[in-house]
């Protein structure tokens, strides 16, 4: 193992030199899922790779105390990538970090380890956990302040290209993600005007958490390179369907897939059903985490392939979890989405309260509750508590009085963090709730 | 290296069993045990190890990580005998980098005197490829560069890692559970569905049109290039 860094390390620090790279970006993620970044010169490269980079944590929002302000990043040398869009002058490649303290103890307040430290308890049981999640996002014309978002191809923007500029735009980030190591699976145009989905490959959650921030960050630049804005905004425009970012979650162990058994009319294992029953049961009190903006729950309403009910069924697009139907009966390909969460979410923290809920209730052996593949969105409310189905919060209010609550995110994320993201996002629903909006104007201003 | 002290090995583990001991004694070798590379680094004479004996038995893959340690120093190659245990033999496939020759334990000392005179006699032999190349795949074992019909492929060092050991091997099946224990050597997150998602990575920088050099083999695993069967 030591060896086998070492080797990385050479590696690194060798491909630099060959490349002709002139800056390495240290990457890291705060607490509500923005990528940061240091550059350092590649002469500073192997000191870092050794021995971390100091820096002020009090400068990250969310990280240090200011009486514990020094922390450290140690790049992560499998993460080294050349990146593709970098300036032809200069070559540049990123490297992910873990920010530790200063006696090299993994630092609480850093997302990275924190999915690191859920990862290692489920490795502990045996599983290792695999996600591949659907991304939609939507293009516009550069944002000015105060207008509506204008979508790229309802005319206006380019007139002559249309809808071909963002489908051009998709194809682009897709080469471009590829050359990074990021694997598509599917793209296309989504049913909203210039909303896009690009799903990508499953791999293992650390990667893929790695992953969803290069990835957010290749669309936009790859955007911006073309004079447009790429927003992973949950609910941009009014009236027509969100972004969301579904989750297809699965566990391995070893090479099989242990949500998979062939006797099951389902072909789910026991370890697939409390793994749902465990989502299921927790998914109101982790949606803060899954959906944490004010604008992600104008997006958890009726009528836009949203869901709203915690429920799960096999084809039901109206429930909280689907199971789809594998290709072809492939068992490695058995897996639930998980379709609440959304793309501006930070995936470390979503990942980690997912697993801890799923392995939660592996651990108890939670019961699945039956099959609900009726469209819930015409049933009334009776007729749902009568099957036990329950709603997701309603606001960002709701889910954090739910989260506050809740022990198991509580331990998920660690006390940093939990206290943090918990204070942070009352600021925000106060932020919000003081605003009069245009709704109450229009509405109230000349009736009253 | 001519001036490599002709008779001093490096011998792991420490302490070596008796029986070693007494023949390397009896053969008239200088010898130095040690627990780990770094301590193999740190006495190793001014001309470099003779030759390195390193004993497979008690703990193959600290021996095996002992192996890799040696051969990946850049300068002073030391050739490296290991003894095995017949019933080991199955570790030494796809591990021919890792080792130049092999005796079998319990050895016999006029065997293992006999194999360690050719080892320390032929040590200028031991070469490393340079070069690894398939098709327009170029691998510079040297710089760690890779590069496909002329164009530098960035690749992560597991990724790197996965297409030599592939490349080194063109035409030959090989199961998920044997790369990774051959290529990575150690657990991480991912478990044994790793190896398909670096292959899809691998394919994916490849490109489109390339990505069939890494062809899935239904329910075994993956081959590098075009099978010998069908070639």
């Amino acid at each position: 193992m030591l060896e086998q860094q070492e080797q990385q390390r050479d590696y690194v620090l060798r491909t630099v030199e060959e490349r002709g790279v002139r800056l390495v970006r240290l990457w890291f993620t705060d607490i509500l899922g923005n990528l940061k970044s240091f550059a350092i010169s590649p002469a500073e490269l192997e000191n870092a790779l050794i021995d971390g980079m100091t820096f002020d944590g009090s400068s990250i929002e969310g990280f240090s105390r200011v009486q514990e302000a020094d922390v450290l990043a140690i790049p992560d040398p499998n993460t080294f990538e050349v990146l593709p869009w970098a300036d032809p002058k200069g070559t540049e490649a990123r490297v992910f970090c873990n920010i530790h303290n200063l006696d090299v103890t993994p630092f609480n307040g850093d997302p990275r380890q924190v999915l690191r430290r859920n990862l290692d308890a489920a490795v502990e049981k045996g599983f290792s956990f695999y996600v591949a999640p659907d991304i939609e996002y939507f293009y516009f014309a550069p944002p000015k302040p105060g207008e509506t978002p204008q979508p790229l191809d309802e005319g206006g923007f380019f007139d002559l290209t249309t809808s071909d500029m963002s489908t051009s735009l998709r194809k682009e980030t897709i080469r471009t993600l590829e050359t990074m190591g990021i694997p598509v699976e599917y793209s296309f145009h989504e049913d909203a005007p210039s909303q896009h989905e690009i799903d990508l490959r499953h791999t293992d959650a650390l990667t893929m958490a790695d992953s969803v921030m290069t990835f957010r960050l290749a669309v936009k630049e790859v955007a911006a390179a073309h004079g447009v804005h790429a927003t992973f905004m949950p609910k941009p425009l009014e009236g027509v369907q969100g972004s969301g970012m579904h989750l297809h979650l699965s566990l391995f162990r070893g090479s099989d897939n242990a949500f998979y058994d062939e006797s099951d009319p389902y072909n789910l294992s026991t370890t697939a059903k409390s793994f749902m029953a465990g989502l299921l049961r927790h998914a109101a009190e982790i949606t803060a985490v899954t959906n944490q903006t004010v604008n992600s729950y104008k997006r958890l309403v009726p009528g836009f392939e949203a869901p709203v009910h915690i429920s799960w069924a096999r084809n039901n697009r109206s429930g909280l979890i689907r199971v789809p139907v594998p290709k072809k009966g492939n068992p490695l390909a058995t897996r639930i989405e998980y379709r609440s969460p959304d793309p501006a979410a930070n995936p470390y923290l979503a990942f980690s309260v997912l697993l801890a809920a799923g392995m939660k209730g592996i651990a108890e052996g939670y019961e699945l509750p039956v099959e609900a593949d009726a469209n819930l969105f015409e049933m009334d409310d009776t007729a749902l508590t009568k099957l036990g189905i329950g709603q997701l919060p309603q606001s960002l209010s709701d889910a954090l009085n739910l989260m506050e609550r809740s022990e198991l995110v509580h331990d998920a994320l660690g006390e940093h963090i939990f206290e943090w993201f918990l204070r942070n996002k009352r600021n925000e629903w106060r932020g919000y709730k003081t605003q009069v909006t245009p709704f109450e104007v229009n509405r109230y201003l000349r009736s009253l | 290296m001519s001036s490599a002290s002709p008779d001093f090995l490096v011998v792991w583990p420490d302490p070596p069993a008796a029986d070693l001991a007494r023949t390397l004694d009896l053969a008239g070798y200088r010898w130095k045990a040690v627990a780990s590379p770094d301590e193999a680094l740190e006495h190793e004479p001014a001309g470099g190890w003779a030759g390195a004996v390193v004993t497979c038995d008690q703990n193959p893959e600290g021996a095996w990580a002992f192996c890799r340690a040696l051969r990946r120093r850049d300068a002073l190659p030391c050739p490296i005998l290991l003894l095995i245990s017949g019933a080991e033999l199955g570790q030494l496939e796809m591990r021919d980098d890792a080792f130049d020759d092999f005796c079998l334990t319990p050895f016999h000392p006029r065997e293992l005197e006999a194999r360690l005179r050719h080892l320390t006699f032929s040590e200028g032999a031991v070469t490393r490829a340079e070069l690894i190349e398939y098709g327009g795949l170029v691998l510079n074992l040297e710089t760690y560069q890779a590069t496909f019909e002329g164009h530098s492929l960035d690749l992560t060092f597991m990724e790197y890692e996965l297409l030599k050991f592939l490349a080194q091997n063109p035409g030959k099946v090989f199961t998920r559970e044997m790369l990774l224990s051959r290529v990575w050597g150690y657990e991480y997150y991912g478990g044994a569905r790793t190896v398909d998602v670096h292959i899809r990575r691998l394919r994916a920088k490849l490109g489109e049109e390339h990505a069939n050099l890494i062809q899935t083999v239904r329910s075994v695993g993956y081959r590098f290039g075009q099978s010998r069967w069908n070639g």
